[in-house]
């Protein structure tokens, strides 16, 4: 057909080797689409979707948290939190924040920690609010169309109930920190994740926590979610371990309601049936609710910036001069060495001070005391008497009983950063402390729990709980179902415990400092004390550390109150710590509440007193 | 109405062809505006590409209408012109879309066109002249006895738009012009040797990061130009060795002056597993569209790669990797047989004609559409360096199309001379 050959002759030639290139060419590369769609097609069909298919984490709700009467002391509510999808086009990110200025408190110093946040994670969805109520959510539902990078996250959040009261026993949750996941105790864990930061919370983390479920979302080649943000949920999450604690929460709020609210201090209850904590308060509180979902800056640094450190636990952490509560460990130390008998009188009587070598030590009541037996003594808290009874004890052998007993130790109390006690384990404190040898005199003021020694209110608490007992006590628990055994053993026999138990009866009897702190149902027997400390040379913190149960029985509870700068143990600590017993035992044995309780009240009242003796 | 198509029945199996993949580049464009997340880059661009097809068809009825004397005549005025442009768009030119790190549009008002596009045809018109007026000259009537030398002509006359293109940069459609420029060579009758001594530097440039290879390669290409030396002339012998130790020596210095992210696509070339989430990112999601794509594909508008947007370019140069993901292996073989078939007739054509302008001519369009088809489809499975090449009549990109059917009206015009 073609007579006419183009370029030439060997035109033919090279359209021949033209075809065997071009079907050389696409054999290649058939080959190559054969390989990959057909003999690997496998592989890439799941790494398509593993690409497309992300894990989401469902968060779990924490466990719910009960009192010993299964009122809810912390549960899981629904939480709404704010985030704002990322976006590829810019300013999108801001213009978003600025329209959510209309419905979230948010200022332009926050806009642009957001905006910091969102750069340096820019493919995450950033948190706007961790914590939003639903009348939020509900707005901005209402204004999707305005604002369609905004999503609204429903995870489980912690509420507590009477949340001031046990802020400091139940501590709070917060988002796990970068340095926390570094510890061993978070390998498990991963950022993002919120875990219990003090308190029961961190204590019983483990259990509270539960097992985060898992979802997989189609998302984009950023990483964005683009399906429904509820996706498909592969493994449900398990929800937290659900734990009873030993604790009254009606005796909570009630201390919290008595405490008075301008003064710093503590209250621990304890049962003296198994060592529960029955109330574990602190003064003054904070509300651990703000933390859920993120504390906002200002309001954490104002709580840190204090100076009342309402975050500073008082009753486990706090640690202080025990003054005359602790005059109760050196009768105990005098009775077990057999140094001094219940109605033994010191040679000397109190006539407001003595000399030893050529110092006046002071008792508190400068007209005196005259001649007292140890039971008497207690009653009266002597110096004097004490003073003697130290000396007779040596400086030596206080401090060996002393640490023996355990004021030296944590009392084990399931909290974390429980505070031991500061006392002296030998004659050498001194030299290293404050670098002179000790002298004899040094017991004197230990004898009256001055000097280097500095208790908890729960150390004091555990004490007397342990006299309460006939000498042993387990540690105090928080939760029920803890009991760890007797850990504690000060040493001394029941009767001894007897003897001493009469001396702090003798304290709310007429004459006592307990005395116009005494109820109409109960029988009280404690010790008030009334510590210098360094704070305030003027003001000291005052104590109360009480007994109480029904009349002609056994104590039932031990009641430590302290007040930071109360002045008095007698006028300021006594009363609360009468006031909760009562409560509490009210409760338990079924009679009505009222708020005229001690005797002084009744008086002030002009309510009659029945079982007051005049 | 009939005469008005009457140049469409010119080459029916051809232009059923290229219908039939125009069409289909219109619907994949509309697949990959199906996305979940919605991207109004993409969304509605298959209408625009639908209208450029239309303009595109009207084009082929002007241009097919026009006198092969004067499609000839034209080219060189057309080729200075289109040279020109290329200089134009260096100094005044626009990145645009994907490619807006370049500077490669020329606009116009709101009109914004590629003046390389223009500058291929052009190029391949002028070459096709210088082509034919060599062979037609007197003495070399019947069978011209070629020397190296001879090619220096046809390498400036391509050259020069291509370093032009080259400087935009656009590396995908200067390969183009070398497509061009080697099967124009081919055709014109060069030994096969000269075409290889031709890109030999080039092979000098690969090997060159190779001590041990170079030297073999240079004792290699020693051998074969001393059995060829009766019919080279000493300059030419010493010049293909100078150029390619040149170039062997020089590549270290040149690698070193490329752009960081060009070295990543040459590194990523050669190691494709190497850094997915950076460099070898589009070829690992590529990949991963076309093989999940399987024998039968997820079905049209079905990607999941290209839905949630881990194709990068999904409807300019990885267009493919959407045909592979959603219509398989089936679909990737379908639309490669459209295009060799599409080939295979311009080899036919360039056989069949009378003329020589026309043979060089179809020569030239075979030359560049190989090379798009091939370094287009070849770089979504790695065979060749990503590198922005358009795939022939698919690609989203109006001017891209128009020209690809101004090429298509010029094959079948040249190839039915009268």
């Amino acid at each position: 057909m073609n007579q006419f050959q183009v370029p030439g002759p060997e035109a033919s030639q090279r359209a021949r080797i033209a075809v065997v290139g071009l079907i050389a060419l696409f054999a290649v590369l058939t080959v190559a689409f054969f390989r990959l769609q057909v003999l690997e097609a496998n592989t890439y069909e799941l790494r398509s979707e593993s690409n497309r298919l992300r894990p989401f984490p469902i968060e779990a709700p924490r466990g719910a948290v009960f009192d010993r009467s299964g009122r809810v002391v912390a549960g899981s509510v629904p939480g709404y939190s704010l985030h704002v999808f990322p976006s590829s086009a810019s300013g999108v990110m801001e213009t978003t924040l600025e329209r959510l200025q209309s419905y979230v408190d948010l200022d332009d110093a926050r806009i642009e920690l957001l905006l910091e946040r969102a750069r340096r994670e820019p493919y995450q969805p950033l948190l706007v609010d961790g914590d939003a109520d639903f009348d939020l959510v509900s707005t901005l539902e209402e204004h999707r169309a305005e604002l369609p990078n905004v999503v609204v996250r429903m995870d489980p959040k912690r509420q507590y109930q009477a949340a001031r009261a046990v802020s400091h026993l139940m501590g709070y949750v917060g988002e796990v920190t970068a340095e926390e996941l570094e510890q061993e105790r978070y390998s498990e864990y991963s950022s993002g994740m919120t875990v219990g930061k003090e308190g029961v919370e961190r204590q019983y983390e483990a259990r509270l926590q539960g097992k985060r479920g898992l979802r997989y979302s189609e998302v984009d080649a950023l990483g964005r979610v683009v399906s429904s943000p509820f996706g498909q949920v592969v493994q449900a999450p398990e929800p937290g371990v659900d734990m009873q604690l030993n604790l009254d929460l009606d005796l909570m709020e009630w201390i919290h309601h008595i405490f008075p609210d301008s003064m710093r201090g503590a209250v621990v209850v304890l049962n003296v049936e198994d060592g529960g904590v029955l109330a574990l308060y602190s003064a003054p509180t904070f509300d651990p609710n703000s933390f859920v979902g993120g504390i906002e800056p200002d309001e954490w640094a104002s709580l840190n910036s204090d100076p009342d450190q309402p975050l500073f636990n008082r009753a486990v952490v706090g640690r202080y001069a025990p003054g005359s509560t602790w005059k109760l460990a050196v009768a105990a130390i005098g009775l077990q060495l057999g140094l001094v008998e219940a109605h033994e009188h010191m040679s000397r009587g109190c006539t407001g001070a003595m000399f030893v070598g050529n110092r006046l030590f002071r008792c508190w009541d400068e007209a005196g005391h005259g001649s007292l037996d140890l039971v008497e003594a207690i009653q009266h808290s002597c110096n004097v008497y004490f003073y003697q009874l130290g000396l007779r004890i040596g400086l030596e052998r206080l401090l060996a009983n002393a640490n023996e007993m355990g004021f030296a130790r944590q009392c084990g109390i399931d909290l974390p950063r429980e505070s031991p006690g500061v006392f002296p384990s030998d004659l050498g404190f001194w030299e290293e402390r404050f670098g002179y040898r000790a002298q004899e005199t040094e017991v004197l003021s230990l004898a009256i729990g001055q000097g280097p020694n500095d208790q908890t209110p729960l150390g004091i608490a555990q004490f007397y709980l342990a006299m309460a007992r006939g000498g042993q006590a387990p540690a105090p628990r928080i939760v029920q179902g803890e009991e760890a055994g007797d850990t504690w053993d000060i040493g001394i026999s029941p009767e001894h415990g007897e003897i001493l138990m009469e001396g702090l009866r003798r304290v709310f009897m007429p004459g006592g400092t307990g005395y116009l702190s005494s109820v109409e149902h109960w029988e009280l027997m404690g010790k008030s004390g009334t510590a210098q400390n360094a704070q305030d040379p003027d003001r000291s913190h005052a104590w109360f550390a009480a007994m109480a149960g029904p009349r002609g029985g056994q104590p039932e509870i031990i009641v430590v109150v302290l007040v930071e700068l109360g002045e008095s143990g007698s006028i300021v600590a006594a009363p609360l710590a009468a006031k909760s017993a009562d409560y509490f035992l009210r409760k338990r044995y079924g009679i009505r509440t009222d708020t005229i309780q001690t005797l002084r009240e009744h008086l002030l009242t002009g309510t009659p007193a029945p079982w007051a003796i005049w | 109405m009939k005469a008005l198509f009457s140049r469409w029945a010119l080459d029916s199996g051809l232009i059923l062809a290229l219908l039939a993949l125009s069409a289909f580049g219109v619907a994949m464009i509309y697949s990959t505006g199906q996305l979940n997340v919605p991207s109004p880059v993409v969304e509605g661009v298959w209408i625009r590409q639908l209208v450029w097809f239309a303009f595109g068809l009207t084009a082929f009825t002007i241009v097919s209408r026009i006198s092969s004397n004067w499609i000839e005549w034209v080219s060189v005025p057309a080729y200075v012109l289109a040279v020109v442009l290329l200089a134009v768009t260096l100094v005044v030119g626009t990145g645009r879309g994907t490619a807006a790190g370049v500077t490669s549009f020329l606009q116009f008002g709101g009109f914004q066109f590629q003046p390389a596009e223009v500058a291929k045809i052009a190029t391949i018109l002028a070459l096709a002249r210088l082509m034919a007026s060599r062979l037609e000259a007197p003495g070399h009537r019947s069978r011209p006895s070629w020397q190296l030398t001879d090619v220096i002509g046809p390498c400036a006359l391509v050259g020069l738009p291509l370093v032009l293109v080259l400087l935009q940069p656009d590396l995908g459609t200067a390969m183009a012009f070398v497509g061009i420029l080697m099967a124009v060579l081919f055709w014109s009758g060069i030994p096969l040797t000269y075409l290889f001594l031709l890109v030999s530097p080039a092979i000098a440039l690969v090997v060159s990061f190779n001590t041990w290879l170079f030297s073999a390669y240079m004792v290699a290409l020693i051998g074969l130009l001393y059995l060829r030396r009766s019919r080279l002339y000493t300059f030419e012998y010493v010049a293909v060795l100078a150029f390619n130790l040149a170039v062997g020596t020089v590549a270290r210095l040149l690698w070193d002056s490329l752009a960081p992210y060009q070295q990543n696509r040459v590194l990523v070339f050669l190691d494709p597993g190497l850094d997915p989430q950076q460099a070898g990112y589009h070829l690992v999601q590529s990949k991963v569209a076309i093989g999940s794509g399987g024998l039968t594909g997820k079905g049209f508008t079905l990607g999941t790669q290209k839905r949630f947007n881990f194709l990068p370019e999904q409807h300019t140069d990885f267009i493919f990797a959407v045909i592979g993901e959603e219509f398989g292996f089936v679909g990737t073989l379908l639309v490669l047989s459209g295009f060799a078939y599409v080939l295979f007739r311009l080899i036919r054509m360039a056989t069949g004609t009378g003329s020589h302008f026309a043979s060089f001519v179809l020569f030239g369009i075979f030359g560049a559409w190989i090379t798009h088809v091939f370094v287009n489809t070849g770089m979504t499975v790695g065979l060749v360096p990503v590198t922005g090449i358009p795939l022939p009549f698919i690609s989203y990109g109006g001017s891209f199309l128009l020209m690809c059917w101004v090429a298509a009206a010029l094959a079948v015009r040249v190839a039915r001379q009268n």
